[in-house]
């Protein structure tokens, strides 16, 4: 699960940034002028930063993906629009907090924006279920969608959980049901949807909130059938700790953004800072709401019945076979 | 001396033994009853003494829906490929190929139920699980695309571990391109009715199985989204008796009824002329 320890391939990275940290310290107390020699770190902290992320690996990207340092649904919201205003419940039974919801402004036009939400740390992952959902979030997620349709507003999702939960609650109010109506409605739904893998998509707790006219992905995100741990254990019996099975399944499932644009599964790469989403959330909202305010400008001329037409279209050529 | 010894005669059996195959007799696997296959076979593999829904191929779900000499697979031509280069999946399409044919993990089928034209897809848990990659997705949306062009009502038969890991990604997508073809029947008003056979879980539950206009399941089917033992796994605790079986869904909701493999042809039939808008059939015969 993810965490706040800073991974591997980043340490590096970590220590220039204390050494620059302590360097600022020692010149708190004015005696000596560091500026040079931290500028200098800086400078070297940006290419190494570039460098590692440049050369990522499919597991390290996982791991990126799953971070607890890269923005949430909840920071995007807060950084890309304007007049939040959240929205709970399905309805039906209660609140599911590993969705959230609700009417928002993108650059003054009403959006509705949904997304899976986790937690930084334990107390707010109890909360969040580690953003995976139960049957309610779904349901509360279309709800919010119909609403949209309602009163011909654009939908806006941020795919970000390791899949749907598997419990007792979840089996017995129909997990099963509740995704498959997400599918089916989303094929039908006549306002724009652009859905964006912000982290990591898994299955078909991601897939509920993805059936988009754009999807797009975040440069380090990955989306995946089954999670890389879970395709090592059935292929290769692995348990959780075998790292090499683990990363060669990482790869074989070709989960990352360069992976699934020549596939068609997504429409558009969207480049993270360099050193990735986490390294500087506001650089990362500015780049994602140009994007977003691009496809929502292109989606928003099309006639509903046209939109659907096209929507249904590009999933029914997804797939390779041969005749 | 030798008054007590018996003389031994070579002893002659009185008739011609029989030569018995080995596969003449059948077990059911929750009972333990023997029979005789022919006798499993003429009920359509339904344990006679406990009443076990037995898991049977694709093809006689086909024969079983659809009336005599009516049926005509389609898509035939439709191969998996290996889109993703993925450890040993070639091996494994053609040991399952090898298995169970050559129709992947779903026959289709055009035909009459009834005396009435329909759609059929059954998929086929012997070939690899009846995991769904791209050739199931796209077998189903040609299938619905027919339905849609002769106007005729939509059967699908599910069978499945859920999405094939093989095919990654794309896997997931004929989820999305299942209900892209649904959403189309649906607004046309065409009839589709999913049946749930043991087991239905994973992709395949979250997508076109829990989308019938009317959802049947066998007795003791397991259907649902994760699997027994991922829940197991999850919760750290032994399930309850009876969980994720047909008659738990039932109870939760989920599933329209319950029904017997001797009744699905008719009960099929029946919903269908409901939504189809036609009369009551008359003269139903032995399915």
């Amino acid at each position: 699960m993810s965490t706040g320890v800073t991974l591997e391939f980043e340490k590096p990275i970590a220590e220039l940034e204390r050494r620059i940290e302590d360097l600022r310290k020692a010149a708190g107390d004015g005696q000596v002028s560091v500026d040079e020699e931290i500028s200098t770190l800086e400078s070297k902290l940006g290419e190494m930063r570039a460098e590692v992320y440049r050369n990522l690996t499919p597991i390290q990207r996982v791991q990126v993906a799953r971070s607890s340092k890269r923005p949430f649904t909840e920071d995007y919201i807060r950084l890309i629009f304007t007049d939040f205003i959240e929205l709970h419940g399905d309805r039906a039974f209660r609140d599911d907090a590993a969705i959230v919801g609700g009417w928002a402004r993108l650059d003054g036009e009403t959006v509705m924006v949904i997304g899976h939400q986790r937690g930084r740390d334990t107390k707010e992952n109890l909360k969040r279920n580690f953003g995976m959902p139960h049957p309610e979030g779904y349901r509360k997620a279309l709800r919010l969608m119909k609403l949209a349709e309602k009163f011909h507003v654009p939908v806006l999702t941020f795919v970000d959980t390791p899949g749907a939960w598997a419990g007792l609650g979840a089996e017995e109010r129909g997990q099963s049901e509740a995704i498959a109506r997400n599918l089916l409605e989303m094929s039908q739904l006549t306002v724009p949807i652009v859905a964006t893998i912000i982290g990591e998509g898994g299955s078909g707790g991601a897939l509920a909130l993805a059936v988009a006219d754009r999807v797009l992905m975040l440069e380090n995100a990955v989306y995946s059938v089954i999670t890389v741990e879970g395709c090592a254990a059935i292929l290769w019996k692995a348990d959780g700790k075998n790292q090499e099975l683990r990363d060669r399944a990482a790869s074989a499932l070709r989960i990352t953004a360069p992976d699934l644009l020549p596939l068609k599964v997504i429409d558009e790469i969207v480049p993270e800072p360099p050193g990735g989403a986490h390294s500087n959330h506001e650089a990362m909202a500015t780049t994602l709401q140009e994007a977003l305010n691009r496809h929502l400008e292109e989606l928003r001329k099309y006639r509903p019945e046209k939109l659907v037409r096209r929507r249904r279209q590009k999933f029914l050529r997804i797939g390779q076979w041969s005749e | 001396m030798a008054w007590f010894r018996k003389e031994k005669k070579p002893r002659q059996p009185k008739r011609e033994r029989l030569e018995i195959p080995p596969d003449t007799w059948e077990k059911c696997e929750a009972c333990g009853h023997t029979d005789l296959r022919e006798k499993f076979e003429r009920n359509l593999n339904v344990c006679p003494n406990c009443d076990f829904h037995r898991r049977i191929r694709a093809s006689d779900y086909l024969a079983i829906l659809l009336d005599e000499d009516t049926a005509e697979e389609t898509e035939m031509d439709l191969k998996s490929t290996d889109p993703l280069s993925f450890p040993e999946y070639p091996a494994r399409l053609a040991k399952a190929t090898a298995k169970a044919g050559d129709g992947d993990a779903i026959l289709t089928a055009t035909g009459q139920l009834g005396g009435m034209p329909v759609g059929v897809g059954a998929m086929d848990f012997a070939f690899m699980g009846g995991s769904m990659g791209s050739v199931v997705g796209e077998k189903i949306a040609r299938l619905g695309q027919k339905s849609l062009e002769r106007k005729f009502p939509l059967v699908l038969v599910s069978a499945s571990g859920g999405a094939r890991m093989q095919e990654g990604v794309l896997s997931l997508m004929q989820m999305a391109k299942a209900a892209a073809i649904l959403s189309q029947l649906a607004e046309r008003r065409i009839p589709y009715v999913s049946i749930l056979t043991n087991p239905t879980t994973g992709g395949v539950s979250a997508s076109y199985a829990m989308l019938g206009d009317a959802i049947l399941a066998e007795p003791g089917a397991v259907i649902g989204f994760a699997g027994p033992r991922v829940i197991k796994q999850t919760i750290g605790q032994d399930l309850p008796e009876g969980f994720q079986t047909a008659e738990f869904l039932l109870e939760h909701g989920m599933v329209d009824a319950v029904v017997h493999r001797h009744d699905l042809k008719q009960t099929v039939g029946t919903l269908l002329r409901h939504m189809n808008g036609k009369p009551a059939a008359t003269g139903w015969t032995e399915s």
